[in-house]
């Protein structure tokens, strides 16, 4: 019998607790894993200086943060979506769909993005947008033809690049890094190659040959990595002729381990993004449900929070980490400030 | 002894002595023997290996290398410091300010620089703060902190970090490992027994001393505590119902093989049917421990319905015989004979269930309990239970993404402290099973 009033006494605990499960005093923010350090950082500073619950803070990916930032407005979606690219608009039709529509815009500041490989494996240190593009893509230029790219080695289109087996690791497409990745490098590459005209030369669309320059060859030689920079270290490691991509904080974390490379002849370090000259960097954003704000307590604290002078600025714990501090910040706090939403149809 | 056998003509054969065949099935057995050590001996490496790599890389994390100073904070700089947006950088900086002072005191010599100290120094703005705010009244009077240095430190003194590989980064120069040794020579550098990891909360990425498994080991435990009060009873009632009472027909058949058939579902499945019946449709919150439980009770309910089962068939049917011979009713003969002699074999299996439950990781991704999340102590039973909180392998599983190594050090020890759980319940139902268990 003890068991019936066990159950019985169970479930009613239960039901309690489910009804007491009203307003939610913490926020939840989710979203892309570049940026998940810098808030990860924020939000423990936000509990330690405030009274605040401390945020908490999931990884996921920008597109899988964006998608259920988008899922409706209420408690029990999130109230912050973490992202190192800017807002499409597929996620503002979903946001749409679903009665998300005042959205905040916030711009916290740069990322680099690096290629790294062991630091005594082979000598891979200095790579041009060309060279990813020939190593990398579906379909290179080769003697004036377009044709499938026979490159086994990066030695077989540049005699500066050491006689190794291509092997390259890349974020997959769910990360915002797979996008400036592909539009930073490779179809840089793939318009000084020369690639870009001969298809468009060939009767290809424009369209068509944007698709078919960002196209990577798989089959072993690009492999996407889903998780974090950990797994991509993890590969590197494994295979002293693979070359990673990495965000420059995640490097700079591991300089002991990695080498990095430069591109276009420019060391990639905060002072050299900072100024644009480091070809490869994005801006990492997030972007706040203005209709939690005043809901959800600390919200709007928060988000004023991460990107204070204190925090966010030039000498503030995030670009002591490895975030590239935005010369524009001041704007962005008077944008929170005033709650600014995005113009969106 | 072979040789005289061989010439033993075959009329006269002898018991004692082999002839080629009964040899033959001998070495066979002989060989399959050997097989059999040579398997417990290659599951015995991978233990011991598994085992030396955990501890090896484990162990580090439970010392800590600390900087013992005495600071005097003003009630001026207590005001002056809580005015500001980021508190915490300005009690780093009072730190720091005290750190000279300190060191001509003790009359150790070393080349001072403000940066330099900062460097060497973990997060500690957090716990001067809130230990001041704890402690009104220490504030005027000199207090003894001992304060965690940075992951690069600790790095040092641990074999991560050496004077030949350093690079200088704004993280750790080599000229920093100057100061680091005379501190350490004066003892004004220390170690202790890292309680701050078995007891403290998760910390930023940029705070690997901070992190703690504490938090989120008190987030497991309420999860188990729901998988108890759930899985436990609503288990047994099934499996009695079904193994005593059930009619057997096609019905019970396809109740039957859909247990078992949950008992293969990946666990991940289980997640996000928590997350749209949970979260999304009775409005749970998320990251909360009562979800957590409630996922993790679905996913043990067939553990244990398949082993109280077994447990029930293999009391004999002449108990129960004995029972209705002598007018019990069929209730009275499951609830007063039955089930008290097949209780070791469910407090077993449920035991083995929760320690599956404890370890799981892949559920709890989809309903937020992965991530930063662990950063508070639940205060109070309700708040444990609805809370945000993480769990220990979530946990684990988070530290070991990070960029920092000194979180992957963490990760270790996180480890370590999970299979001292999973082997204390696993004890224990070894131990309820010695105790209660009837032969017949």
């Amino acid at each position: 019998m003890s068991f019936l009033k066990l159950t019985a006494s169970t479930l009613a605990v239960a039901a309690v607790s489910a009804t007491s499960a009203a307003a939610r005093d913490n926020v939840q923010i989710a979203g892309s894993s570049t940026v998940l350090p810098y808030a990860s950082i924020v939000a423990e500073a936000f509990g330690d200086n405030f009274d605040f619950p401390t945020p908490v803070v999931e990884s996921g990916g920008s597109s899988a943060g964006l998608k259920r930032f988008c899922e409706g407005v209420g408690e029990n979606t999130i109230d912050i979506a973490n992202s190192s690219r800017p807002i499409r608009q597929s996620d503002i039709d979903l946001c749409l769909e679903n009665g998300v529509t005042d959205i905040i815009e916030v711009r916290i500041g740069y990322d680099g993005i690096v290629f790294a490989s062991q630091i005594d494996g082979p000598d891979y240190s200095a790579f041009e947008p060309a060279d990813i593009f020939n190593a990398l893509g579906a379909t290179v230029l080769v003697d004036g033809e377009v044709v499938a790219n026979p490159h086994t080695q990066w030695a077989d289109f540049n005699a500066d690049l050491p006689a190794e087996d291509i092997v390259a690791f890349i974020p997959g497409t769910k990360h915002g890094t797979r996008e400036v990745f592909e539009d930073k490098v490779l179809m840089v590459g793939c318009e000084t190659t020369g690639a870009f005209d001969a298809m468009i030369a060939s009767g290809m669309s424009e369209d068509d040959a944007e698709d078919a320059c960002i196209e990577v060859r798989g089959n072993g030689i690009t492999v996407d990595i889903d998780g974090d920079y950990t797994e991509t270290l993890a590969r590197i490691e494994a295979n002293p002729n693979g070359i990673g991509v990495f965000g420059l904080a995640f490097y700079e974390n591991n300089t002991d381990t990695l080498q990095v490379a430069t591109m276009s002849g420019v060391t990639p370090e905060t002072a050299t993004i900072a100024s644009g000259e480091y070809p490869v960097s994005r801006p990492l954003f997030f972007f706040i449900k203005q209709a939690h704000i005043g809901v959800i307590p600390g919200v709007k604290e928060f988000a004023q929070f991460f990107i204070a002078d204190e925090v966010a600025g030039p000498s503030g714990p995030l670009a002591q980490y490895g975030l590239v501090s935005d010369p524009e910040l001041a704007a962005t706090q008077a944008a929170v400030e005033a709650e600014e939403t995005l113009e969106i149809q | 002894m072979t040789d005289l056998s061989s010439t033993e003509p075959k009329a006269h054969r002898s018991l004692k002595v082999a002839d080629a065949r009964t040899k033959k099935r001998n070495a066979a057995e002989k060989r399959f023997r050997a097989y059999g050590i040579v398997a417990i001996a290659i599951g015995g490496l991978f233990l011991l290996a598994l085992t030396y790599n955990i501890l090896k890389a484990g162990l580090p994390a439970f010392t800590q290398y600390v900087v013992e100073l005495e600071v005097t904070l003003t009630q001026d700089e207590f005001d002056a410091a809580e005015s500001q947006m980021l508190k915490t950088a300005a009690y780093t900086d009072i730190f720091i300010g005290n750190f000279e002072a300190n060191l001509a005191e003790r009359g150790v010599a070393v080349p001072y620089d403000a940066d330099a100290i900062e460097r060497l120094l973990g997060k500690v703005g957090g716990d001067i703060r809130s230990y001041y705010r704890e402690n009104l009244d220490d504030i005027g009077q000199p207090v003894t902190f001992q304060l965690q240095t940075s992951s690069r430190v600790e790095g040092y003194f641990k074999g991560r970090v050496n004077r030949d590989t350093i690079v200088d980064s704004r993280f750790l120069m080599g000229s920093d490992l100057d100061i680091v040794d005379a501190l350490r020579d004066s003892g004004v550098l220390t170690s202790r027994f890292n309680w701050d990891f078995i007891t403290g909360k998760d910390s930023g990425v940029d705070n690997p001393g901070g992190a703690g498994i504490g938090a989120s080991a008190i987030g497991s435990l309420f999860m188990m505590l729901v998988v108890l009060f759930l899985s436990l009873p609503i288990g047994v009632a099934a499996s009695i119902y079904l193994e005593e009472f059930a009619p057997k027909n096609r019905l019970t058949d396809l109740v039957e093989v859909n247990i078992s058939n949950l008992a293969a579902v990946p666990s991940i499945v289980f997640g996000i049917l928590g997350l749209s019946v949970f979260i999304q449709f009775a409005h749970l919150p998320q990251s909360a421990p009562l979800v957590g439980g409630l996922v993790l009770t679905l996913m043990t309910l067939p553990t244990i319905i398949i082993s109280t089962r077994a447990s029930l068939k293999s009391v004999p049917p002449s108990i129960r015989d004995a029972a209705l011979g002598i007018g019990a009713s069929k209730m009275q003969s499951v609830f007063h004979h039955v089930l008290p002699l097949a209780m070791p074999g469910i407090l077993t299996g449920t035991i083995i269930g929760l320690a599956q439950a404890l370890g799981e990781t892949a559920p709890l991704l989809l309903i937020g309990m992965v991530g930063f999340v662990a950063r508070e102590y639940p205060d109070g039973v309700v708040s444990g239970f609805m809370d945000p909180n993480s769990a220990m392998p979530a946990q684990i599983y988070t530290w070991a993404a990070r960029a920092d190594v000194g979180f992957y050090e963490k990760a270790w020890g996180g480890i370590i402290v999970l299979l001292i759980f999973l082997l204390l319940m696993n004890a224990l139902a070894i131990f309820l099973r010695k105790k209660f268990e009837r032969r017949w």
